[in-house]
């Protein structure tokens, strides 16, 4: 099966720091993969450098065997939230219908057809009802939940979220993580970065261990051991009672 | 130096060079507060208080004039404050609205001022553009007098400033009220306003706080060589750009002083030893060669 | 129409332009940089000057546009270089806006620009330039000039106004959808040079910059809906202009300070009594706790 990501050789840097080393690895299609590591392990520069809003220093990165730029359209992206002005005046169902610009393309109007399917996307992540409330007078939750239905109206093949789950109530993260595991089983591809390592076995099928470079990648059950946790959070982390 | 000029002259520059200093010292805690801006507003706004305290004396009294401008550049202070924390208004939106609707209501004032009896033409209009040559030995007295208040609470707060500006919550937790370091901070940075528009005028006044504090940091990575680097070019600035306003009969001040910091700043821009671009340039390309060394032995290892 | 006409006309087309431009200003974070531009045009006027001997419209635009455009790339670029955006914008501003004072006070080139005016603006004069105008006669300059460049906001607002919203709000999902952010940002700050330009004969340099932010400021605090700000924002402006022209007039006193104070009284307003966002609304609603309604069966 062609990989529907492949990123070789990738070296960035972060203000004169260099935050990532040599970073290769290649995504399989229809898999959920969460990507973790500790702080300044280069996690959320990997996903901006992967689309074009960070520069590389060396590598390349090919999205279904093609540039970021000719693959744009089958990419959805979930920024981290606390990046957005949330006074902004506009309500929920206007950011989902945003994500649908690139494809309405230039000098034309969001149609019927547009809001319709902002729609159904906020109906994916349960937000229907809130589709006309001011986006500052929502919760974290729901405003994630948001940013998800966005990215879903995109209908893209490759989804990239930064940490989704951050900060978010136990209600939108059930329904966060089971719209993920529906567009795997429908064939999609989802890269999560991800910051809680207790929910990472129970939530993601692939695991992406990452210190500046890739320190180990593959099924969770295989990957997510002990040892490679110990190497990508070198001697950060502390075991609390026995992992399983 | 400058022994050919009269008494009067030698002393003007002697003042702009202390309000330079510290302008340079107090514009260095802006930059840190992440506050370079505010001066510009607050600047603006004081020019409605200056004309208020002519008109209410019907005479140039500095004294007065002062005291009007520190109160409504208090006031200009607490609007901001007010707004961006009580409404969704943001704060760069804040200060556009206090500096432009302060500054208009000082043009309405300077006008119904203009037409007063004495009312000094050039005496008021002098605070826009700054003009030293117009400061008489009581003015120059008030500016080198509050400048040496401000450059000497610097001295003895030093470290007391040091860590309010870096940590304030760790400031807190060792003693340092937080509170009071605010009330101290804005009270110099308006004083040190309020004096120096005379000379470097409402409009440009922010200049004089913020370029030399920022070129300062192109030569040391230490707070205290920054402060008395911002010091020493504030100093530099403030002087020299006065001299050079008096070349030509009538020529504003402000204007000359500004241009002098920023060609200091061009300088250590390019030539500053610690983060100058020819320096910067220079390492990279050593980092580079490194680079290169490293990744041709790892070849050959392979 | 008559003197005081063309006179309400002229601050009228500034305050709906400025009112305009001002709500994208507000959104995108960029008051301080409106500032800074309205400062460093007057630079881009005397250069204009020094090298074409003109002080006509056109080459005062392309004067202006390109001191704009300069003034955001040098910021930005300073900027990336590490130093704070505050930090940056204030460096720029007011070296270039010191050497365009320099270059009139010492009369270099014999320009005949007064600072005051390009500062404060003379609007008492407006209606005596005049051009001719096919169709409609004789029309002072600075009214053709204003509705010129209310037409070209106007069509780049509109034409562009669902990427305008997207990049005000997430640039970074923009990026990603293929939208060019960086060329809007430069468009953007080519408009605000343009409208501070036009603007500059009628109400100078910081006058400009009040009616540029306090409307749409103003406006930010009544309304959730973008369009509804668009249009709040260009009628504070208008308002601004009769009240303040008015006021002028009764008190005897500077036009353009009275106008910019008036967009402050606006502002004031608003700020205090906006049912949504005012602040006695807010007081009110933290006292009064959450009303029930019972049903009677």
């Amino acid at each position: 099966m062609e990989p529907v990501l492949t990123v070789e050789n990738v070296s960035a840097a972060y203000r004169k720091n260099e935050v990532l080393t040599d970073v290769n690895f290649q995504i399989k299609p229809g898999t959920l993969t969460s990507i973790v590591g500790p702080n300044g392990a280069g996690k959320s520069t990997l996903l901006k450098v992967m689309l074009e809003l960070h520069p590389t220093i060396t590598g390349n990165v090919t999205f279904f065997g093609e540039t970021y730029q000719t693959a744009k359209s089958r990419i959805g992206y979930v920024p981290q939230r606390g990046s957005v002005d949330w006074d902004f005046p506009t309500n929920a169902l206007d950011v989902v219908t945003m994500g649908l610009y690139g494809k309405i393309g230039w000098f034309k109007w969001p149609k019927k057809e547009h809001k319709h399917k902002a729609m159904s996307a906020l109906k994916e992540m349960k937000m229907q009802d809130y589709a006309n409330r001011q986006i500052s007078q929502l919760s974290g939750g729901q405003q994630q939940r948001v940013f998800l239905a966005r990215a879903l109206a995109q209908d893209a093949d490759l989804y990239f979220l930064d940490e989704p789950l951050a900060g978010v109530d136990a209600t939108t993260e059930k329904a966060i993580m089971e719209t993920l595991k529906m567009l795997k089983e429908s064939g999609k591809t989802v890269m999560v970065v991800h910051h809680d390592l207790q929910t990472v076995e129970e939530y993601f099928d692939q695991v992406l261990l990452l210190n500046k470079k890739v320190i180990a990648h593959g099924p969770t059950s295989k990957t997510f051991t002990k040892e490679n946790i110990m190497k990508a959070y070198g001697g950060t982390l502390h075991w609390m009672g026995e992992k399983r | 130096m400058f022994s050919f000029l009269s008494y009067n002259a030698q002393s003007v520059l002697f003042s702009t060079f202390l309000l330079g200093m510290a302008a340079g010292v107090i514009g260095s805690f802006a930059y840190w507060k992440r506050q370079s801006l505010m001066s510009d507003a607050l600047s603006h706004a004081a020019l409605p208080g200056v004309v208020l305290g002519f008109t209410i004396l019907g005479e140039k009294n500095l004294f007065v004039m002062i005291i009007g401008a520190a109160i409504t550049a208090l006031l200009g202070a607490f609007l901001i404050q007010w707004i961006r924390s009580s409404s969704r208004v943001k704060e760069d939106a804040a200060m556009g609205i206090v500096l432009s609707v302060f500054f208009g209501l000082g043009i309405m004032l300077l006008t119904f001022a203009n037409r007063m009896p004495g009312g000094n033409q050039s005496g008021l209009d002098s605070f826009i553009f700054g003009q030293a040559a117009s400061m008489v030995s009581k003015d120059v007295w008030t500016m080198m007098t509050v400048a040496i208040i401000v450059l000497l609470l610097t001295v003895l707060l030093f470290k007391e400033w040091k860590i309010f500006l870096f940590d304030p919550s760790f400031a807190k937790g060792l003693g340092i009220s937080t509170a009071g370091m605010n009330v101290l901070y804005m009270a110099t940075l308006v004083l040190v306003i309020v004096v120096g528009i005379q000379a470097v005028g409402v409009i440009l006044m922010a200049a004089l706080l913020i370029i030399p504090s920022v070129s300062a940091r192109y030569w040391t990575e230490s707070f205290k060589i920054m402060v008395l680097l911002s010091a020493l070019f504030g100093g530099a600035s403030g002087m020299i750009g006065t001299f050079l306003s008096t070349i030509g009969k009538g020529w504003p001040t402000g204007p000359f002083i500004v241009v002098t910091a920023a060609s200091v700043f061009l300088i250590s821009l390019f030539l500053g030893s610690k983060k100058g671009l020819a320096v910067v340039f220079f390492q990279q390309k050593k980092q580079r060669k490194s680079m290169e060394l490293v990744k041709m032995t790892r070849e050959v290892e392979q | 129409m008559s003197y005081a006409g063309w006179i309400l006309l002229t601050a009228s087309l500034v305050g709906l332009s400025c009112g305009l431009i001002g709500v994208l200003l507000i959104l995108r974070r960029m008051a301080m940089m409106a500032d800074a531009i309205s400062h460093t045009v007057l630079l881009g006027i005397v250069c204009a000057y020094l090298i074409t001997r003109e002080l006509t419209g056109i080459h005062m635009l392309i004067g202006a546009v390109i001191a704009g455009l300069i003034t955001a790339i040098v910021i930005q670029w300073l900027h990336t270089r590490g130093v704070q955006q505050e930090a940056s914008i204030g460096i720029v501003f007011t070296t270039l806006f010191a050497i365009g004072v320099i270059l009139i006070a010492t009369k270099v080139g014999n320009a005949h620009l007064d600072v005051k005016h390009t500062l404060m603006g003379e609007i008492t004069f407006i209606p005596w330039e005049r051009v001719e105008v096919p169709l409609l006669g004789s029309i002072p300059e600075a009214v053709v000039l204003l509705t010129a460049v209310l037409v070209v906001v106007l069509f780049v607002i509109i034409a562009f106004y669902k990427e305008w919203k997207i990049t005000s709000f997430d640039p970074a999902l923009a990026a990603s959808l293929g939208i060019p952010v960086i060329l809007m940002h430069y468009l953007f700050m080519s408009l605000v040079s343009l409208t501070t330009v036009a603007a500059f004969d009628a109400v100078g340099a910081i006058m400009v910059v009040a009616m540029l932010i306090t409307p749409a400021a103003a406006a930010y605090l009544w309304t959730d809906r973008l369009s509804f700000l668009f249009l709040l924002s260009s009628i504070f402006g208008i308002l601004s202009a009769f009240i303040g022209y008015y006021m002028a007039v009764w008190l005897d006193t500077s036009i353009s300070g009275a106008m910019a104070f008036s967009t402050g009284i606006i502002f004031m307003i608003s700020f205090l009594g906006s049912p949504k966002y005012g602040v006695l609304a807010k007081f009110i609603s933290r006292r009064k706790p959450n009303q029930r309604t019972y049903k009677i069966s």
